[in-house]
């Protein structure tokens, strides 16, 4: 579904990602786990557009990303939650999500992907009316991950989305990235939670100062000695 | 000074409220401007001269009034979109004052060009609306058709920016620039578009303007001011707070110019104004800097 070979990013002078070559199949889980600066942001910046990579290729069901405009990404059926979740905080509820149906062809099916994402989370149609801003984190999430599902992707970019969240949350939205998978789509996550997300993964991309050092197998990644010491505190 | 709570004082009130319908519209095109893409248009009272120069010579061309005034708003709303182009989206990246000064320098070349074009008289269309009297006070229909006009505009653009999927993400754009294209947004066809609605706004408040004011080259001058202190007063980009920041001054300038006189009212609504943003820097609504 995604390929990446040899991308190269960064920021000016500075080199962020080097050589990163990486495939994503469809109904896969796939985990990028890293450390604080690794890369991991970066790496799903270059891969929905909001940063230009300077070599590489890089395609979406054989379409190139590179040749196409940072706003057509999400047609090719890529949705990005991004770090920090960045609603619109003084938007509605229901906006937010008529926001992410902006794409032509997600906007016929605004009624009927509304009703599914209402049906997933019960909560966000309990609160439409009420301004994003005001959401508890966890439901903030919710509603971001159900913003980027109106666009109707096949492939969902999640960026470290336990991050500022209490622990009994943090579980909660594993359990909602454990439920999207169970609908069809596939996930790409980016955690430093390692051994959470290792749980639900089916397999992990190790990154390290923007180069892959390590991937293969959740479980084999989780059961190495080097990973969990550097990652999992054992 | 003859400031008694008597029936002049309520005609005053009620003229104030009138204007404010006026003013809000200007107010609001400038606050969608910036409050979407982050620049002011310092030119924006002489594009509302630019439109009611076209709706006058289209009119005296012998076009029924409203057929001019729909030429106006398309016109200006054209303007607007041209401006932006030519002129904003080569300084977006700049530093603010760079931005103030190209739209500042437009003001210059749009009030030189009207002058060369069109001369320094004073034009007008010559229609009389008439006024009505009710008890004891006296009101102008041009200026009850002005409020009406421009208070449906303000209705319809509100349902435009709360339920059409481009009012949305004009909404949207304002709270959070950068992570429009995740939604599939082009951030261009969005400035571009608000700046055509920005000018189609003034272009409406040209053709209100037509049925109450004199032409000239300088009418700019008389309301540019006015906008901007209401829109800072208001909280440069709210679009509420802009709405309410025009009945606030207007009821200055009505109330303060027949308690005084009329250049008073003007001076004891700037005061007014210099006062809040002593107290409140970022305007009655704002949340900016």
């Amino acid at each position: 579904m995604l390929e990446l070979t040899d991308i190269d990013a960064g920021y000016g002078a500075f080199q962020a990602l080097f050589k990163i070559s990486m495939s994503v199949k469809a109904g896969e889980v796939i985990a990028v786990i890293g450390s604080n600066g690794a890369g991991k942001t970066t790496l799903l910046r270059v891969i929905s557009g909001l940063l230009p990579a300077s070599a590489g290729a890089m395609t979406m069901d054989g379409v190139s990303l590179r040749d196409t405009p940072p706003h057509k990404i999400i047609e090719t059926g890529i949705a990005h939650v991004p770090e920090g979740r960045r609603l619109f905080p003084r938007l509605s509820v229901e906006s937010n999500l008529k926001i992410g149906a902006f794409i032509p062809a997600a906007r016929k099916k605004f009624e009927e992907r509304l009703a599914f994402v209402y049906e997933l989370f019960p909560r966000l149609k309990e609160r439409h009316a009420q301004l994003a801003g005001t959401l508890s984190g966890g439901e903030q999430q919710m509603c971001a991950i159900a913003r980027a599902l109106m666009s109707g992707p096949k492939l969902v970019l999640l960026d470290e989305p336990s991050m500022g969240l209490a622990p009994v949350i943090v579980a909660q939205v594993f359990d909602l990235v454990r439920r999207i998978r169970r609908e069809g789509y596939t996930v790409l996550i980016v955690e430093q939670n390692v051994r959470q997300v290792l749980k639900i993964a089916d397999r992990a991309y190790l990154l390290e100062v923007g180069r892959i050092k390590a991937s293969g197998a959740a479980a084999e990644l989780s059961a190495s000695d080097e990973i969990r010491k550097a990652y999992m505190g054992v | 000074m003859d400031c008694q709570l008597d029936i002049f004082f309520l005609e005053a009130v009620l003229n104030g409220l009138l204007l404010a319908g006026l003013l809000a519209l200007l107010a609001l095109g400038l606050n969608l401007i910036f409050g979407v893409i982050d620049v002011v248009w310092i030119c924006y009272a002489e594009l509302v001269m630019i439109g009611m120069y076209g709706i006058f010579y289209v009119h005296k061309a012998g076009a029924p009034l409203i057929v001019a005034a729909l030429f106006g708003v398309l016109l200006v709303a054209l303007a607007g979109a041209i401006l932006h182009q030519l002129v904003i989206r080569p300084v977006l990246d700049s530093a603010p004052i760079n931005q103030l000064l190209v739209t500042g320098g437009v003001l210059f070349v749009l009030q030189a060009a009207a002058t060369m074009a069109f001369g320094i008289d004073f034009r007008n269309l010559g229609i009389r609306f008439g006024s009505f009297t009710f008890a004891d006070m006296s009101f102008s229909y041009s200026r009850i058709i002005t409020f009406g006009v421009a208070l449906a505009a303000m209705l319809v653009l509100w349902l435009f920016l709360s339920r059409t999927y481009v009012g949305i993400a004009i909404r949207a754009i304002a709270q959070d620039r950068q992570i429009m294209p995740l939604m599939g947004v082009d951030q261009r066809r969005i400035y571009l578009i608000t700046s055509a609605i920005g000018g189609g706004l003034a272009g409406l408040a040209a053709a209100l303007m037509v049925l109450q004011y004199d032409i000239y080259p300088q009418i700019g001058l008389q309301f540019g001011p006015l906008i901007f202190m209401i829109c800072v007063l208001g909280g440069l980009g709210s679009l509420i707070g802009g709405f309410i920041a025009a009945f606030i001054i207007s009821e200055f300038i009505a109330v303060g110019g027949s308690c005084f006189a009329t250049e008073w009212g003007y001076a004891i609504a700037f005061l007014f104004f210099m006062v809040v943003i002593f107290i409140r820097p970022q305007g009655l609504f704002g949340g900016r800097s």
